[in-house]
């Protein structure tokens, strides 16, 4: 099929860029540059693989990242430090890769005294959260959506007057390593809950969501044969919300959901956006460059 | 006097027979690898009585739920009376409970209704799996002894009852004649019924009718004892252990395998020895991810022998819903199946295991079933009783990847990828941070 064993959206030349900081409204840092100049951020960005390197994907990094800018929080991201938490090599069977990768990027985080993470992907977020302690690695580690949530209640994010979403129907697609593995169904609909819109929830939600199909490493594999592809069946359920923007919190989700939608000829009527995006469109993002 | 020899005979013949059979489970699961599961008691204890004794999962599935707990509630309580029935065997006394007077006839009563609830709630049962045929029932696994079994429980279960309640039905015509040794005792809300089938009975035909129901109840409860550990339904008793036993951490979790561990910090030592001789190990060293049932850990052989078939985790599996072969509850079935097996040409061995040159993963579950996986955790998350299919599942991949070196050919590719670029897909490292450019 089609959408499986997928390479990333890719508009961009692969290659080395020069670095052009005219092009940015504000400064992303590394933490290597940080520790040059003797800083040490609030927190690290972890991006993730499908954040760094997938088109769509990246458009959810770059909210996040807008989104903490403009929260005023102090972050900075590993850049090319950054490597594969080992995910989809351990649930395909490859524990060696997976625990070079792990004792690589401990070895990297703890280099930098890294205290808190926070991520856009539900995948790294359950193995840095609960796989890497047990190797070394000690982090304390929020989803971008915990986060948004923790920004907005301290006050440091504010919705615009404009209510982009207000009274718009918006149904939220759990990611399963977000949701059933780790049990955090709240943050991201309390951040939806900011939106001001209608949020239907889909016949199974929570603990009972259907999966996209993505995960265990099917992202990056041919299906099996069978019927259908789980990620048709699960935007069917979607739809039947009949919503306006179908909302996740994972990159893969979002990936999944939109072939899905326009498997259903839908992509017209139906947008699959991250609550991120729906975030960095809705809050009142400054737009001042940052020092 | 012969028949409380009789009795004896037959109740000392059922334990031994019960006790032979959980001996042989219990050497089967023992044969697991080590697992460590003597931490955070409390915590246990308390998921033990939420999920097993107070059926916490059940009702996520209201009518099956519902009627379950009837059955369940039913059986814990109507033990009280097997109690008595032992006694009076044993003593060659008759209701001998009775002395507590109103308290008796509360019990009974609250017997006979829970007797009712059973019936109603088996004859639901066989409908749903008989007549209705729903789907989670009536699959391709279930085709033979699994679909029999869990009829011969259910029909069992209503003979049972029946049984009873004509017992007592027989008792209280009894008692109104006023036959000699039936003193008026318990009230029959729900037997009475039962008394214009047996009131055309003579006096020696009434007690002949209520002693026959009586031993047809205590030998067919013994039978069921004898039955139930050679039956899915042992989940009656497995079901507490297994609980126990829950995975405490969270479901999206899991374990480091400690012999990779070893290896890469070896790899990552700088002052490691390349030449050193390996570490003396007692035996050969393991294998590395499970191939055959032994090579999982007890925890999960026990798990196979707690699932009662139920399919809730496969009528939840994103895979099977969309037509792939994957169905987690047969992962646990040919777990249970292959123990089985190897286990009997051991007890036929004298307690020695010889390798037959099959193994679960190859010619029980097959590696099409394993790659369909999403490892999205609703099979975990859907069983009433804690089993995780999918820990077996992912277990499996790991034989097949670190010991077969098998896998489909855009999964290696991915494994190149992020070996080479530290990412799943083919961009060079060194772009990683290119979005920062574009914000």
């Amino acid at each position: 099929m089609a959408h499986r064993g997928r390479f990333p959206q890719e508009a961009e030349v692969i290659g080395p860029k020069k670095y052009n900081h005219t092009m940015s409204s504000f400064h992303i840092p590394t933490m290597a540059e940080m520790t040059a100049a003797g800083k040490a951020p609030e927190v690290l960005f972890w991006v993730g693989c499908a954040g760094s390197f997938d088109d769509r994907a990246k458009r959810i990094t770059k909210a996040i990242a807008r989104i903490l800018n403009a929260a005023e929080t102090s972050f900075a991201v590993l850049g090319q430090e950054e490597s594969c938490t080992g995910d989809p090599a351990k649930r395909a069977g490859n524990e060696f890769l997976y625990q070079m990768q792990a004792a690589q990027n401990i070895a990297t985080l703890n280099g930098y005294g890294i205290k808190r993470i926070i991520t856009g992907c539900p995948h790294c977020f359950n193995m840095l959260k609960n796989e890497y302690p047990e190797l070394g690695g000690q982090y304390e580690v929020l989803h971008h959506t915990q986060f948004i949530r923790e920004l907005i209640e301290t006050g440091k994010l504010r919705m615009s007057g404009d209510q982009p979403f207000k009274g718009r129907r918006i149904t939220f697609h759990d990611p399963c390593y977000l949701g059933r593995a780790n049990g955090e169904y709240l943050a991201p609909r309390e951040v939806i809950s900011k939106l001001d819109a209608e949020l239907m929830e889909m016949r199974r939600c929570k603990q009972n969501a259907m999966c996209c199909g993505a995960g265990g490493a099917q992202m990056f594999k041919e299906a099996e044969p069978g019927e259908r592809e789980v990620n048709h069946a699960r935007t069917d359920e979607a739809l039947e919300t009949q919503p306006e923007v179908i909302a996740t919190g994972c990159p893969f989700c979002n990936t999944m959901m939109t072939d899905g939608v326009k498997n259903a000829n839908q992509e017209s009527n139906v947008e699959v956006k991250d609550i991120a995006e729906l975030i960095a469109e809705a809050a009142d993002l400054l737009e001042t460059p940052a020092s | 006097m012969i028949s409380q020899l009789l009795f004896l005979l037959l109740l000392s013949t059922g334990i031994f027979f019960f006790a032979q059979r959980i001996g042989v489970i219990r050497r089967n699961i023992q044969s697991g690898r080590d697992w460590d599961g003597s931490d955070r008691k409390a915590e246990r204890w308390a998921t033990m009585a939420r999920v097993a004794l107070g059926q916490g999962k059940m009702t996520a599935r209201p009518v099956a739920g519902v009627m379950h707990i009837l059955i369940y509630v039913g059986f814990v309580i109507i033990n009280i009376e097997i109690l008595e029935i032992l006694i009076d065997g044993l003593f060659g006394t008759h209701r001998i409970f009775s002395f507590l007077g109103p308290l008796y006839d509360f019990l009974i009563a609250s017997f006979e209704w829970l007797a009712l609830g059973v019936i109603v709630a088996c004859v639901v049962f066989f409908v749903r799996r008989n007549g209705l045929a729903l789907a989670r029932l009536t699959s391709k696994e279930l085709k033979g002894w699994p679909s029999l079994d869990a009829n011969i429980i259910l029909v069992v279960e209503v003979l049972l009852m029946f049984a009873f309640l004509s017992m007592n039905a027989t008792d209280s015509i009894a008692q109104s004649r006023g036959l000699d040794h039936y003193v008026p005792a318990g009230t029959f809300p729900i037997s009475s019924f039962l008394i214009p089938l047996y009131s055309g009975l003579s006096d020696a035909g009434v007690m002949a009718m209520e002693q026959g129901m009586w031993w047809f109840h205590i030998a067919g409860v013994l039978a069921f004892l004898v039955y139930v550990p050679y039956s899915k339904h042992f989940h009656i008793i497995l079901a507490f252990p297994n609980t126990y036993f829950s995975n405490l951490n969270p479901i999206g979790q899991m374990d480091n395998m400690a012999a990779v561990k070893k290896e890469v910090d070896l790899m990552m030592d700088p002052q490691a020895d390349p030449y050193a001789s390996a570490p003396a190990t007692d035996g050969p060293p393991a294998r590395f991810g499970v191939k055959d049932a032994p090579d999982l850990t007890w925890k999960q052989l026990l798990e196979s022998y707690t699932c009662t078939e139920c399919g809730r985790c496969t009528s939840e599996c994103p895979a099977n819903q969309t037509g792939k072969l994957l169905s987690p509850r047969k992962i646990m079935m040919s777990t249970r199946d292959r123990i089985e097996e190897i286990g009997q040409s051991r007890e036929a061995n004298g307690g020695e295991w010889k390798p037959d040159g099959k193994s679960l993963l190859g010619d029980w579950i097959t590696e099409e079933e394993l790659w369909a996986c999403t490892s999205c955790q609703a099979c975990v998350e859907a069983c009433p009783i804690n089993i995780s299919p999918m820990g077996i599942i992912l277990d499996m991949r790991r034989s097949l990847i670190m010991e077969d070196s098998k896998s489909p050919e855009s999964i290696t590719t991915m494994f190149n990828n992020i070996e080479n670029n530290g990412a799943p897909w083919a961009f060079p490292a060194g772009s990683r941070g290119d979005w920062t450019q574009e914000v």
